[in-house]
């Protein structure tokens, strides 16, 4: 029960961060309809931002609590800055043009970006591997011995503890905090009006006044935002990142995006959430091995039997 | 419809241009530069390392984000200014190539093809040409042909396969296993014609693996069936790499026979190929043998898609391209019709994978990443799809380009002996891949030939080839 | 409909639902053999959704299709029924279709229903003669050997295509493209897509012809030439037609039974001139809303003349 449990707080924090990231390719697929297969890169090199960043503040700020609250503060700000500028420039330099074009041009523009920003990430910072010390220890003992933990929540005479680490609690904390922050943006201002406009209908919303290749331009750099957060969330968890750290996190958080029904906010972090808890789940009873193939089988599963996801809505075929 | 985007798009930019064309070339570099300085901030600007202790640090490099500042203004100043004098590189212009100078330029690179090996020995002998006819000839066949055959589901039939590397592994894999493990405990007799039995059991193989993959996926459409194709490619690979008893896992699989010369052995000994013919043995003969091999499976593969192309199923293939729908209101099975394409596409690369083993006499998982699959799948779309000369155009300049990337060491001497050109090899072709779908959406060769005519054949704008929905 | 008539299609209390929205409400009628049955009915009627269900693009959500052959009556349609199976076609000729158990490319190609579009599914990037030979496909795919003979040039496949080609030249020649057969059909003019719709249709070589809207869009002279073309279809090639028809001008000139369609409900059965002199039609057609004026003052013009 307790594993059970760790478990379950583990998969809850992986699936924050691919919720974050499933935004990024939920938003930009419902505004042109394409798959930003680059999306997934532009994660890695948010981290890559994200772990340069610290560096350079750490020395800076100290080794105090506040100053590392602070420098995480700054950090998720400039790395959501610099993220969003990024994929601003790639969708205009690559994607933009290729607008109303041939509809696998932009598809295979993404995969060239997602090539290309990989390879530069491994040119510019090396091949290997990038790691940090942990900033943020200890958590909460929420069952467990007495013994390892000064106070306990539930105190277990032995058996396998469960910790809620305060790292855990930062993720889930600032993703609840920044997806209210966007899902108000989405709904509630013109803004989110004229991106859900030019989902239903882009001529018509260009007919109408909107600002269309502004629009999307604010989408990619949202959904960049978004990924910088799960960027600096994943170097906070893991921390240690490499150039390739791209591709998996990206098919995963696609597949929650697909899962929780393409096009929809809430359904990119339920989907986020479930691909965490079952890869968690899948590693702890199963196969660590076939962790992938679990995420890889279920991305299949979803799209032959369960195409408009769970909170999408059903394509009827028009003939 | 698309009058709207037009006159949007054309609002912009051109209008722009008439007031001052340097001064406005000038700005707009200035612009781009200062995007480029801004963006290499901090992933330029500081490179992490670590030292002898593995404690990382930073490594403060000012020249990089100003290279960068200076080859965006450079770009972007050099094409404006390049684009007001006129000289526009046009994406408008068609390489229209007419059937007739197509088929002389088909010849004529056959012609070539055929006599490479010898072109190569006579130009740089016996000691460079193997590389030359190894790592650049043979290397660009297999992708030729791996592009042929992903044409027929990509650039045929309109399925957009992100998977395909997965059909090129179960060919490698089959041919690696029948040869080492199956053929030498149950058939030994057989092994000199090892390759040669399992080239077409390769193909079968793959092939039914495509018919099996491709029932439960080929209802879906577009861009869901490109994500669906790659996650079976993915799982494929995470298969062989984690079924450690049967694949060795990422150790891969060695020693796997050569092929031989229909039953006689590239070897020294007096059975051997060389021995045989009276020639002095060289390990060049079986290079030069694996070539044609190769390039009679590449032209192989092109016979049977262009033969295709003009019967009933390959029709069927272009028309389920066209529109789905109305294929299915003209009674045509289109389930049965996409389960061919994505077959006999796979057993292609089936084949091209078992002759890949059988070359590399050894194979591992890292040969089947996605970056193969984008690969075939750019020389298919880049070349034009559908169109056959254009693949083999687009096969040959992505991986000849990128081989002979290898070649420039004489750069070092300009950037310093850390300078590792084939470091930039992925990097180059990914932007390259960018370059060319926004220069030519529709490929090298967009232009569609009829499979039958009445009177004249009149090669069809790609303008009104459709490229399929699922 | 005349006495002598022959059933060809039976749609017997057909419904179509799309969520709690009623489409298609037990909807019964019969299309006669060799005879043009029209389907009209004010626009969200329900008449493309029919068409949809008949050609097997819609399941509905209950009822019987049955289109018979060879004198096929109600027992047989009821044995077929009973038996479970798609579809029974007899040695003695006699043959039952339960339309509604087969996948839409099973209609077309065994049942033998072909159709064409409201807006026009051409392969837009293939010649028009190569539109034509894929509607042969499936009699192409068997003289081909599925493939294996074809891929050897064998002589019989050869002359089984040199024959498609014949056929499609036939066509060609009565919709007026014979000049256009190497052109891309996405390069024709609309008047002309629209006839290669409906040849490219015939040379799948249907019993039931399912026509949506063959008028639409058409000036008049276009027009004149698709009631030609169309009397030919019927006329000489015993192929029913059933045709969704706003333009009451072709409507009543060439259909001999006239079923009229409003919000999923018939409510009129018969010979064009009964339909005409049906008040409820007159009501549906006069008590409609604005985009409706048009097509309704079409009908008191044919009323008053």
């Amino acid at each position: 029960m307790e594993y059970f449990v760790q478990q379950l707080i583990n998969g809850l924090t992986l699936g924050s961060i691919y919720g974050l990231i499933a935004i990024g390719y939920t938003m930009v697929f419902g505004i042109i309809g394409m798959v930003n297969f680059a999306h997934g890169d532009v994660f890695m090199l948010s981290t890559f931002i994200a772990l340069i960043l610290l560096m350079v503040l750490l020395p800076i700020v100290g080794t105090g609590a506040a100053a590392i609250v602070l420098a995480l503060i700054i950090v998720l700000a400039l790395a959501m800055l610099l993220t969003g500028l990024w994929n601003w420039a790639i969708e205009r330099i690559a994607y933009r043009p290729l607008r109303g074009s041939f509809r696998l041009a932009p598809l295979i523009s993404a995969i060239g970006m997602s090539i290309f920003l990989s390879n530069f990430v491994q040119v510019v910072q090396g091949p290997t591997n990038k790691s940090i010390v942990s900033l943020v220890d200890g958590g909460l003992c929420l069952a467990g011995t007495t013994s390892a933990a000064k106070y306990c929540l539930f105190p277990t005479k032995a058996g396998f503890g469960v910790t809620l680490a305060y790292k855990q609690i930062i993720i889930m904390t600032i993703t609840a905090l920044l997806l209210a922050a966007f899902w108000y943006l989405v709904q509630k201002t013109p803004l989110g009006r004229a991106q859900r406009a030019c989902e239903q209908d882009s001529k018509m919303a260009r007919l109408l006044g909107i600002d269309v290749d502004r629009t999307i331009s604010i989408t990619f750099v949202m959904g960049a935002a978004l990924a910088a957060v799960a960027g600096v969330m994943y170097l906070l968890q893991y921390g240690i990142i490499s150039f390739s750290d791209g591709f998996v996190p990206g098919v995963k958080a696609f597949t929650a995006a697909v899962l929780g029904g393409i096009g929809s906010l809430p359904g990119a972090v339920l989907g986020g959430l479930i691909i965490g808890l079952i890869e968690s789940l899948w590693s702890a009873y199963f196969s660590i091995d076939y962790k992938d193939v679990a995420a890889f089988s279920i991305l299949a599963v979803t799209l032959i039997f369960l195409p408009s996801g769970i909170m999408g809505r059903p394509e009827v075929e028009k003939v | 419809m698309t009058s709207i985007d037009h006159l949007v798009t054309t609002g912009r930019g051109q209008t722009k241009f008439v007031e001052g064309k340097l001064g406005t070339a000038v700005r707009e570099g200035v612009k781009f530069a200062a995007l480029m300085f801004c963006l290499s901030i901090p992933i330029l600007l500081l490179r992490i390392d670590s030292d002898i202790d593995h404690k990382p640090f930073l490594q403060l490099r000012w020249t990089w984000p100003l290279l960068a500042a200076a080859i965006g203004f450079l770009v972007r100043f050099g094409g404006l200014a390049l684009a007001s004098t006129g000289t526009k590189i046009s994406s408008k212009i068609n390489w229209h190539i007419p059937p007739s100078l197509s088929r002389y330029f088909a010849t004529a690179g056959l012609v070539f093809l055929v006599l490479y090996p010898l072109l190569m020995l006579a130009l740089v002998g016996r000691a460079g040409s193997i590389k030359w006819i190894d790592n650049f000839g043979i290397q660009v066949m297999i992708y030729v042909m791996l592009g042929w055959g992903l044409n027929i589901v990509v650039g045929l039939a309109g399925l957009l396969d992100l998977g395909y590397v997965a059909f090129y592994a179960v060919g490698a894999y089959s041919y690696a296993l029948l040869s080492t493990v199956v053929i030498p405990l149950y058939v030994p007799w057989l092994s000199p014609w090892a390759f040669w039995v399992c080239l077409p059991m390769a193909g079968l193989l793959a092939g039914v693996w495509g018919i099996l993959l491709g029932l439960p996926v080929l209802r879906l459409r577009g861009d869901y069936l490109a994500i669906v194709t790659l996650a079976f490619g993915e799982i494929i690979r995470l298969v062989l790499i984690n079924w450690t008893d049967v694949t060795k896992g990422y150790a891969g699989i060695s020693g796997i026979p050569r092929p031989s010369f229909f039953g006689l052995p590239f070897t020294a000994a007096d059975n051997g190929f060389a021995a045989r013919f009276g020639l002095e043995f060289t390990p060049l003969h079986r290079t030069i043998f694996l070539f044609y091999v190769i390039l009679a499976l590449a032209l192989l593969t092109n016979w049977v898609s262009m033969r295709l192309r003009r019967l009933p199923v390959g029709r069927a293939w272009e028309a389920l391209r066209e529109d789905e729908i109305a294929c299915r209101s003209l009674g045509i099975n289109t389930t049965n019709t996409k389960l061919t394409a994505f077959a006999i596409g796979a057993s292609f690369a089936g084949m091209a994978g078992s002759f890949f083993a059988a070359r590399q006499n050894f194979i591992s998982p890292e040969s089947f990443t996605f970056n193969e699959s984008a690969v075939i799948l750019a020389a298919v779309v880049l070349g034009g799809m559908g169109s056959q000369l254009g693949v083999a155009i687009a096969a040959f300049a992505m991986v000849g380009g990128t081989e002979i990337l290898r070649e420039l060491d004489w750069l070092k001497a300009i950037f310093g002996n850390n300078f590792d050109p084939t470091q930039y090899r992925m990097l180059i072709f990914g932007f390259g891949m960018v370059a060319l779908m926004i220069w030519k959406p529709r490929g090298l060769i967009g232009t569609r030939e009829p499979s039958l005519f009445i009177a004249e054949k009149k090669s069809i704008s790609g303008d009104l080839v459709k490229e399929g929905h699922g | 409909m005349p006495k002598d008539a022959v059933p060809l299609l039976h749609v017997e209390h057909m419904s179509m639902r799309f969520g709690g929205l009623v489409a298609v409400d037990d909807l019964s009628f019969i299309a006669s053999e060799g005879e043009i049955t029209a389907l009209i009915g004010p626009n969200g009627a329900g008449k493309t959704t029919v068409f949809n269900c008949i050609t097997g693009f819609y399941k509905p959500t209950s009822g019987r299709m049955a289109l018979v052959g060879g004198g096929a009556g109600a027992d047989e349609v009821a044995a077929v029924t009973q038996s479970g199976r798609r579809y029974v076609r007899e040695t003695n000729g006699k043959s039952v279709f339960l339309l509604e158990r087969m996948p839409d490319f099973q209609i077309a190609a065994e049942a033998k229903v072909a159709r064409t579009f409201q807006n026009i599914r051409l392969f837009a990037g293939m010649t028009v003669l190569e539109n034509l030979i894929v509607a042969q496909h499936n009699a192409l795919m068997a003289a081909s050997g599925f493939t294996i003979y074809g891929l050897f040039g064998v002589r019989s496949y050869r002359s089984a295509e040199a024959r498609a080609v014949q056929l499609a030249k036939y066509w060609l020649d009565k919709a007026g493209l014979m000049n256009r057969a190497d052109d891309p059909a996405g390069d024709l003019p609309y008047g002309a897509q629209r006839r290669l719709e409906i040849v490219r249709a015939m040379c799948t070589g249907p019993r039931l012809l399912c026509l949506d809207e063959p008028a639409a869009g058409l000036n008049p002279r276009e027009s004149a030439d698709l009631n030609a073309l169309l009397r030919l279809i019927s006329r000489e090639h015993s192929t029913s037609i059933l045709l969704i028809e706003h333009d009451m001008s072709v409507v009543m000139e060439i259909s001999d039974h006239v079923i009229v369609l409003e919000y999923g409900i018939k409510i009129s059965d018969g010979s064009p001139e009964d339909v005409r002199k049906d008040p409820r039609v007159i009501a549906a057609y006069l008590g409609v809303e604005d985009e409706e004026i048009e097509v309704a003052e079409q009908v008191v013009a044919e009323l008053i003349r």
